[in-house]
């Protein structure tokens, strides 16, 4: 059985006297810890969390990376998922992406009045599979309840501190003429399965969001190959133009790609066709993008492949000296295109 | 996908080029007319592979271009003013109207929405009784069915608090209009695939006959356009003068008999006018008179004065395929897809924009 479905199966609801969330809920008295106390604590529970002070005392040693994220999508459910795996896995997958283990979390709500109790206990559990996956604890946190009208279901806020492993030198500067980039998976899949559960949008499709922590695989690429890994990126919002361009961008060298490299699932790249978008700025979860020495490129891939996050693993493209801060697109029919920043959010088109 | 990757097969797009290099003995210049197939054409870097002698300019066949900047103030009057549901089709949002764009309006309080279907925005108006609910009905002869059926949806329902804001355009008009330019130097024409696919080829004979210029009802893909490039400059070569029709695995000389029937129930055919380009006789739809509660034009009162457009924009002259994007002063300067002067560098079907996101020229420096 799947594992998701295990743990919402081992944490029913607990009966409560309440359906639904409040304004009350959020005032820090007598309401707010009938929430707290309702399970919220038992659910996430470990000893940094119970002492339930106003903040956590934490003991790390060595280089520390730290990072913050909000979550604010619509719908909060989607396919086979919801805001809170995302929420946990977003900022997992910074620490990540900083060569660091990531160790706790902090975790803030902002919900609005009229969210259903049921709901918000399906996004802890969640949240709570989310952090055991990942294996990180949440130890600090805050709720408030928002006006009906002023929020939209339920707000996230993470932020995550991680110890960079030792082995590790993630920057932009270590980035040289002729490294490779590869990505760890199929582009798009997460943008295309929210899309398609949105009002006015709806379209029949078992895809699903490929959200997941990215930490296990990352920190195994640490491991083995040290310091010939230059950078690591994932491309959530705007997609891998985006990131692509950021890089070109802060590096001032090009990038070139191959477009028939590039990993896409064949629904998604239908959907795509059919909704007018292109998958390149299409947002991604649970892949990352790595840019490495290309002596190990071919290595690198082949132990992604390996591992369960990195099956669909592929060198994309590689960092060129030509057409300093642009990305170029080699199509599939043989000419080439730049790949420009996206301006906005993508648009559906009319025809 | 089978038909994706057969129309993207590289080998065929080279074999055609070649091809077309073979037969081209003069210069020819093209237009295809619709701005899906401009962007095709600039995102898989057609252009570039194409001889010398075969030049293509692009047409006015981007819905959301040729949208008067008046009736974006209307639909932004609505959604502002008078409280309504504004539905319409994503790339619309992004305009720029004499104030605001829909985007700007809904970031402003606005009830706008993102749909893929008038038939959504019935449902909306079935599911919110107490609001109204007005789409925003523009496009050519592709998107007439849908929003047509809609009205029909809505009739038969009953509900009152539904309506069409409605600019509707046709492609034959704008294809007369664009030859009788006198600056246009167009020698032959790719015909918009979809189009036809609902109001079929008919139309295009006497227009073929008239002016003597070679039409080829084209595709999309790659393999669809290098087609269609190819059937027209041997016309031109050979002085041939046909309608001929490459998309045939999707258009029906006929068109859908279905559609049609329903287009012609709810609208009639009405002179239009086009944005950067003026009124063109007989060139857009509107509603019937018996359909008459159901346009939002007539439903609200709608006091918005007048604008004059952008004088620094050359859209007029870049839908005409008189100029080519970048040969605008301001393309890629004072004109990018974050602060456009013009519709053409807005939506993904415009020219401008096609040219400003795949060409090589860029900003990045």
């Amino acid at each position: 059985m799947d594992n998701k479905i295990q743990m919402q199966l081992q944490c029913p609801m607990p009966k409560l006297d309440f359906d639904v969330i409040t304004l009350g809920h959020g005032s820090g008295g007598l309401l707010t810890n009938r929430l707290l106390d309702s399970g919220v604590f038992d659910l996430l529970k470990n000893d940094l969390l119970d002492e339930r002070h106003d903040g956590a005392f934490l003991n790390l040693e060595g280089r520390t990376a730290f990072t913050t994220d909000s979550f604010v999508i619509s719908p909060i459910f989607f396919p086979n998922n919801n805001i809170g795996e995302l929420a946990v896995n977003g900022t997992v997958n910074d620490l990540a992406m900083c060569g660091a283990i990531p160790k706790y979390l902090s975790l803030s709500f902002i919900l609005e009045e009229g969210l259903t109790m049921k709901e918000f206990w399906e996004v802890l559990v969640s949240i709570k599979f989310a952090c055991e996956k990942a294996g990180v604890q949440v130890v600090t946190g805050d709720t408030k309840v928002v006006e009906k009208g002023k929020g939209d279901k339920i707000f996230i806020n993470t932020a995550g501190i991680g110890t960079v492993h030792p082995k590790a030198n993630i920057s932009i500067k270590n980035i040289q003429v002729g490294d490779s980039v590869i990505i760890s998976g199929n582009v798009a899949t997460h943008g295309i399965a929210i899309m398609s559960i949105r009002e006015g949008l709806r379209f029949d499709t078992d895809i699903e969001s490929d959200t997941q922590p990215l930490n296990h695989a990352v920190l195994a690429l640490i491991e083995k190959f040290g310091t010939q890994i230059h950078l690591l990126k994932d491309p959530t919002r705007g997609g891998i133009a985006s990131v692509l361009n950021e890089i070109a961008r802060d590096t001032k060298l090009g990038i070139d790609l191959v477009q028939k490299n590039i990993p896409i699932d064949e629904q998604v790249e239908g959907a795509c066709e059919i909704l007018g978008l292109d998958p390149l700025y299409v947002a991604n979860e649970g892949v990352f993008i790595s840019i490495v020495d290309s002596s190990i490129a071919e290595n690198y891939v082949q132990i992604l492949q390996t591992l369960p996050e990195g099956k669909n693993a592929k060198i994309i493209g590689r960092m060129v000296e030509n057409h300093p801060k642009q990305v170029l697109l080699q199509s599939n029919i043989g000419g080439k295109r730049v790949v420009n920043m996206p301006i906005g959010e993508q648009l559906p088109r009319i025809c | 996908m089978k038909y994706l990757s057969e129309y993207r097969n590289p080998e065929m797009v080279e074999r055609y080029i070649e091809e077309i290099g073979k037969i081209a003995t003069k210069n020819w210049t093209i237009m295809e007319v619709c701005g899906g197939q401009t962007h095709s054409l600039v995102k898989n870097g057609l252009l570039n592979l194409l001889p010398e002698k075969v030049q293509m300019v692009h047409g006015p066949g981007c819905p959301v271009c040729v949208t008067p900047i008046n009736l974006i103030d209307k639909a932004v009057y609505l959604a502002e003013e008078k409280g309504v549901i504004l539905c319409s089709f994503g790339d619309m949002l992004r305009v720029p109207g004499a104030k605001k764009s829909l985007l700007e309006a809904k970031a402003s309080g606005a009830d706008v929405r993102i749909l893929y279907s008038p038939l959504e925005a019935v449902k909306l108006a079935k599911e919110n009784p107490q609001k109204e609910v007005v789409f925003f009905a523009v496009g050519f002869e592709t998107t007439a069915p849908a929003n047509a059926l809609s009205v029909i949806h809505a009739q038969r329902e009953g509900l009152k608090n539904y309506s069409i804001l409605t600019s509707h355009v046709l492609v034959p008009p704008a294809m007369e209009a664009v030859i009788n330019d006198e600056t246009a130097v167009i020698q032959g024409f790719l015909a918009a695939g979809h189009v036809c696919t609902i109001v079929g080829i008919s139309e295009y004979y006497p227009i073929a006959e008239k002016y003597n210029i070679p039409i080829v009802v084209t595709g999309f893909e790659p393999v669809d356009l290098l087609q269609g490039i190819y059937m027209t400059v041997k016309q031109l070569e050979e002085g041939r003068n046909d309608l001929e029709n490459q998309y045939s695995r999707v258009v029906k000389p006929e068109g859908n008999p279905e559609a049609i029937k329903v287009i012609e129930k709810v609208f009639q055919v009405c002179d239009r006018e086009w944005r950067g380009i003026g009124t063109i006789p007989n060139s857009g739809y509107e509603l019937r008179p018996e359909f008459a509660e159901f346009d939002a034009n007539i439903k609200f009162s709608i006091n918005i004065e007048k604008v004059e457009e952008n004088k620094e924009c050359i859209a007029g002259l870049v839908l005409k395929g008189v100029k080519k994007p970048h040969q605008c002063p301001q393309f890629g300067k004072k004109c990018t897809p974050l602060n456009p002067l013009g519709a053409p560098m807005v939506s993904s079907e415009g020219a401008c924009a096609a040219y400003y996101h795949f060409s090589q020229i860029s900003d990045s420096e």
